[in-house]
C-alpha cells in the first residue's frame, strides 16, 4: 500500500517520481508524538529515493535528507509552496545528524544515490542542497569528484529553508549555530524516561518488600504504610537526573553533566527529607542522600547524549571519575539502606 | 553558545594553518562558530565551544584539520566500554540515545 503523504506521481527523465504533501496530516502529528515517547522509534522510516514537492522541472532545487520520517516530514513541510525534488538517503531510519556521526548519511551513500535515482537526467544543473549537519558525515569535495554534483549546505534547520533561497542560498549566522533552548530538551526527555526499562519496575518492588524488614522480624504492615515512599524517592532521585536536570540545565552550576545531576539530586533529596519521606535517623538519610544523588548523576550524564553541544573527549574525562563515584555512591547507600533495615543504628 | 559551554580544554582539534586555503568551509559547517577567518586563512576562536562532531576535518579539502570525533555521549561511551569497541550510540538496535 502506497504511504498516506504521497498525492501523485510525475513521468521524469529519471523515471516515475511520487508528488508528496507539503502538509501534515492527523496521522503524521500523532506520529510525531508517538515517536518522542520512544514508541516504535526505530522503525520510523520511509523508502530511500526521488521526491517531489509542487511541480518541480528540471532547474528545481534537489534537497537532500535521510530517511527517519520525522527528518523527511519535516523537509516536506519546509518545503511548502516551493517547487523541488527530495533525495531520500538510506540512514536506516536515523535523523540526519546521528547517521551522519555514523557515516550513514556518508559520501558514499549519497554519491550511489545519485548514480541510482539517475540525477543526472533528472535535474540539468548540478547542485545539492544538504542540511549542514549532514556535513560530519559528507565531504563536499569528494562527491564533487566522485559524481560531479556540487554539495551546498543549507541551514540546520529545514524551517529555515525559504529564507535560505531567498537570500540566495545563503545561511545567516544564526541559521548556522546549534541551539539547545527549553522547548528542544524538553521534547528530548521523553526518551530518557525509558532508559532504565523493566529496571523501573523491578527495582522500587524490591525496595517496597524490602521495607518491611525490622530488627525485630518482618511486617506487612511497615511494608504497606512505608514501601511506598521508596518508590516515590528512587523514582524522584531518577526523574531529577533525566528530566529535571535537562530541563534546568543551563541555569545548574557546573559544566560536567554529572555534577549538575549529583546537585539537582541532592536538592530533591533535601525537599524529600524535609517532608519527611527519608526517614528520620542517619542510618535511613545517608544512605538516601548516597543513592538519590548517585542516580540523578548519572541519569544527568546520560544526558550528554541527547545534548548538542557535548565532545566525546569530554565526556569520556568526565566518566572517568563520575562513573566510579556514581556506582559507589548507590553501593553503599544501597548497603547501608539495607544494613539499616536489620540492625538498630 | 551561551550559558552551553562543556568542559574546557579537552577537545582534539587541531588546525594547520600553513595547509589553509581560506575557502572558509569550516566556517559554513562548523554548527558552534568556533572558527574566524584572520588574514584569509581559518583560525580557531572557540576552541571550548567544539564538540567533535568532525564535520570541518571531514570538510576541508586540504586537509588541514584533524579532530578526533565520535558520539558525545555517555551511553554510546557505556556501550564501547562493555563491547569492548570504540564507543557506539547503538541506535540501530534501541539504544536510548540520539
Amino acid at each position: 500500500m502506497e504511504p498516506a503523504f504521497i498525492c501523485g506521481h510525475l513521468q521524469t527523465g529519471a523515471g516515475i517520481v511520487p508528488r508528496v504533501f507539503t502538509t501534515w496530516s492527523r496521522q503524521d502529528h500523532l506520529d510525531a508524538i508517538k515517536v518522542r515517547w520512544a514508541a516504535g522509534r526505530m522503525n520510523y522510516r520511509v523508502l530511500p529515493g526521488l521526491y517531489a514537492t509542487g511541480a518541480p522541472g528540471r532547474n528545481s532545487h534537489v534537497f537532500v535528507t535521510g530517511n527517519y520520517k520525522l527528518s523527511f516530514d519535516h523537509l516536506r513541510r519546509a518545503l511548502n509552496g516551493i517547487d523541488a525534488w527530495m533525495l531520500v538517503i538510506d540512514t536506516r531510519g536515523i535523523n540526519v545528524w546521528c547517521a551522519a556521526g555514523k557515516g550513514t548519511f556518508g559520501t558514499t551513500e549519497l554519491a550511489n544515490r545519485i548514480r541510482l535515482h539517475h540525477l543526472d537526467q533528472l535535474v540539468d544543473h548540478r547542485r545539492l542542497i544538504l542540511p549542514q549537519l549532514g556535513a560530519t558525515g559528507v565531504a563536499a569535495h569528494e562527491v564533487k569528484k566522485m559524481t560531479g554534483f556540487t554539495v551546498v549546505y543549507g541551514p540546520v534547520k529545514a524551517i529555515d529553508i525559504r529564507d535560505f533561497l531567498e537570500a540566495g542560498e545563503k545561511s545567516c549566522e544564526s541559521m548556522r549555530r546549534v541551539t539547545f533552548p527549553m522547548a528542544e530538551r524538553l521534547k528530548l526527555i521523553p526518551v530518557d524516561l525509558f532508559y532504565g526499562k523493566y529496571y523501573l519496575l523491578i527495582v522500587p518492588a524490591v525496595f517496597f518488600l524490602l521495607s518491611g524488614f525490622t530488627p525485630s522480624g518482618y511486617s506487612f504492615d511497615l511494608a504497606l504504610h512505608s514501601g511506598w515512599k521508596t518508590t516515590v524517592n528512587l523514582f524522584a532521585g531518577y526523574l531529577s537526573g533525566c528530566a529535571l536536570t535537562p530541563a534546568l540545565l543551563p541555569w545548574i552550576p557546573f559544566r560536567s553533566f554529572s555534577l549538575k545531576g549529583l546537585a539537582t539530586g541532592w536538592l530533591v533529596a533535601i525537599l524529600l527529607a524535609s517532608a519527611g519521606m527519608l526517614g528520620s535517623g542517619v542510618g535511613d538519610l545517608f544512605p538516601w542522600f548516597l543513592i538519590l544523588g548517585g542516580v540523578s548523576s548519572f541519569m544527568a550524564m546520560n544526558f550528554t547524549g541527547s545534548s548538542t553541544f557535548t565532545s566525546l573527549s569530554g565526556v569520556q574525562k568526565e566518566m572517568k571519575t563520575a562513573l566510579p563515584v556514581q556506582i559507589s555512591m548507590v553501593i553503599v547507600g544501597l548497603a547501608g539502606w539495607i544494613l539499616t533495615r536489620f540492625v538498630d543504628l | 553558545m551561551t550559558g552551553f559551554v562543556y568542559l574546557t580544554d579537552v577537545v582534539t582539534l587541531q588546525l594547520d594553518v600553513e595547509k589553509c586555503t581560506g575557502c572558509r568551509m569550516c566556517l559554513m559547517v562548523c554548527p558552534h562558530a568556533v572558527f574566524e577567518i584572520e588574514n584569509k586563512r581559518a583560525s580557531i576562536r572557540n576552541r571550548d565551544f567544539c564538540m567533535e562532531c568532525g564535520a570541518c576535518s571531514k570538510n576541508c579539502p586540504e586537509g588541514a584539520i584533524s579532530v578526533k570525533s565520535g558520539v558525545g555521549c555517555a551511553a554510546g561511551i557505556l556501550n564501547g566500554l562493555i563491547r569492548g569497541t570504540e564507543p557506539t550510540c547503538d541506535c540501530d538496535s534501541g539504544g536510548g540515545c540520539c
